[in-house]
């Protein structure tokens, strides 16, 4: 009797790892479903929307420009942001940045040194444009919604390895079920494509 | 009466063929008798049915150890051979000869906690597809002294850390890239179990002087 329970838990726990197992797989390596939050990505995703990310892009290296990805953020590994890809390492990125910090820190290193270390940010002004260069291994996210999204205008480009997956499909609201848009913002360079007629 | 005389007919004619057959084993024979016919399909379906069991049994198996050793491989623990001079003397003191290898505990960095001192293997920032393993020397909010970073010294940003690694000037570490994100952790290195001579547990170890520095810090 005892044996007969012990054999048939035995079984159960087996099937529990088994296919605990399979679904850890499932969504590590084929994809997963995401509830996205926030006005950012308006209005290609808006708020509650559900969307299916998918993760082979990523472990391929194959994410394009363009691309609507899943990161997790740079700041706190625990919270994801969905954010599109503007540019991809080496590619030129135009930004305006006015909202670099301004504000200046002293500090006093040890309580024996006399040294104060004054560490200024410069203060650019709010029509300067400059051009960076995304470095490698980094990539430059931006969201949809321009006027109201914290992104690599902000934090600067993150690296590849922080990006989860490539949201292919939007699932829910149902009257927007397919894939996703084009970006609405004219901030991707796509290359010059190679015509016939000059 | 005549269904009887046909079936007598046939049962005579099938003995005449199954007593030439065994005469003549070398004999082929053009025209299988229906006892001939059943016992090869037999045999047949009992072969296909061993191959089909065969198959089954390997799609089962598959289907149970791989998942099972990519979630351990992903979740639990993870086996790294180290390679470069950049933690010497630390790990590879014998340079090219032989390789360290480490065991990768990813269990206890499931939650990115990780303390200063320990040694840590992370996606690389230049390159996604390789993986370092260097030393933390500082978490999020402290304040460090750099070796041969743009700035001398650094406050380290929320949700970033700082790693060296300790054969200085010999590492693609912090102080070329700045900090981290905590998102790129990969697993902590917990044992060393290669070669036998160096079997040991790492424990964290702060090196001289790569400690956080303490500041009091005046707004204006």
């Amino acid at each position: 009797m005892f044996r007969r329970v012990l054999g048939k838990t035995l079984g159960f726990v087996g099937y529990t790892i088994q296919y605990g197992c399979i679904a850890h797989c499932a969504f590590e390596y084929i994809g997963e479903f995401v509830v996205c939050s926030g006005p950012s990505m308006e209005p290609t995703i808006v708020n509650h929307d559900v969307v299916f990310s998918e993760r082979m892009s990523r472990h391929l290296c194959k994410i394009q420009k363009g691309d609507i990805v899943i990161a997790k953020s740079p700041f706190d590994p625990n919270v994801n942001i969905c954010k599109r890809v503007i540019g991809l390492e080496g590619d030129k990125i135009c930004t305006s940045s006015p909202s670099n910090l301004f504000k200046t820190h002293k500090y006093t290193i040890g309580r024996h040194l006399d040294k104060v270390i004054e560490t200024q940010h410069k203060a650019k002004s709010a029509s300067a444009i400059h051009q960076m260069k995304v470095p490698k291994g980094h990539v430059w996210l931006e969201g949809d919604n321009l006027k109201n999204s914290t992104d690599s205008r902000s934090y600067g480009p993150i690296p590849y390895a922080l990006i989860r997956g490539r949201v292919c499909l939007k699932l829910w609201p149902p009257h927007t079920f397919g894939t996703l848009s084009e970006s609405p913002t004219q901030r991707i360079n796509k290359p010059p494509s190679n015509s016939d007629s000059d | 009466m005549d269904g009887g005389k046909r079936k007598k007919y046939r049962g005579w004619r099938c003995r005449i063929r199954s007593i030439t057959v065994s005469m003549a084993p070398h004999v082929t024979c053009f025209r299988i008798t229906p006892e001939l016919r059943k016992l090869g399909s037999f045999q047949v379906a009992q072969r296909r049915m061993t191959g089909r069991r065969c198959l089954r049994a390997f799609i089962s198996g598959f289907f149970v150890a791989v998942p099972v050793t990519v979630t351990v491989l992903d979740k639990l623990a993870y086996v790294a051979r180290v390679e470069g001079v950049s933690m010497q003397p630390f790990l590879n003191p014998g340079g090219g000869s032989e390789c360290d290898v480490v065991l990768l505990n990813r269990w206890s960095v499931r939650n990115y906690q990780v303390q200063r001192g320990d040694i840590v293997s992370i996606v690389s920032p230049k390159n996604p597809k390789q993986k370092i393993i260097k030393r933390v020397i500082g978490l999020e909010g402290d304040f460090i002294r750099t070796l041969g970073y743009k700035n001398r010294y650094v406050q380290i940003p929320d949700g970033h850390f700082w790693i060296e690694g300790d054969h200085h000037g010999h590492s693609l570490d912090s102080n070329s890239f700045g900090p981290v994100s905590v998102g790129l952790l990969h697993g902590r290195a917990s044992h060393i179990i290669w070669p036998p001579s160096r079997w040991q547990q790492i424990k964290p170890f702060l090196p001289l002087n790569r400690g956080p520095l303490d500041t009091d810090e005046e707004q204006d």
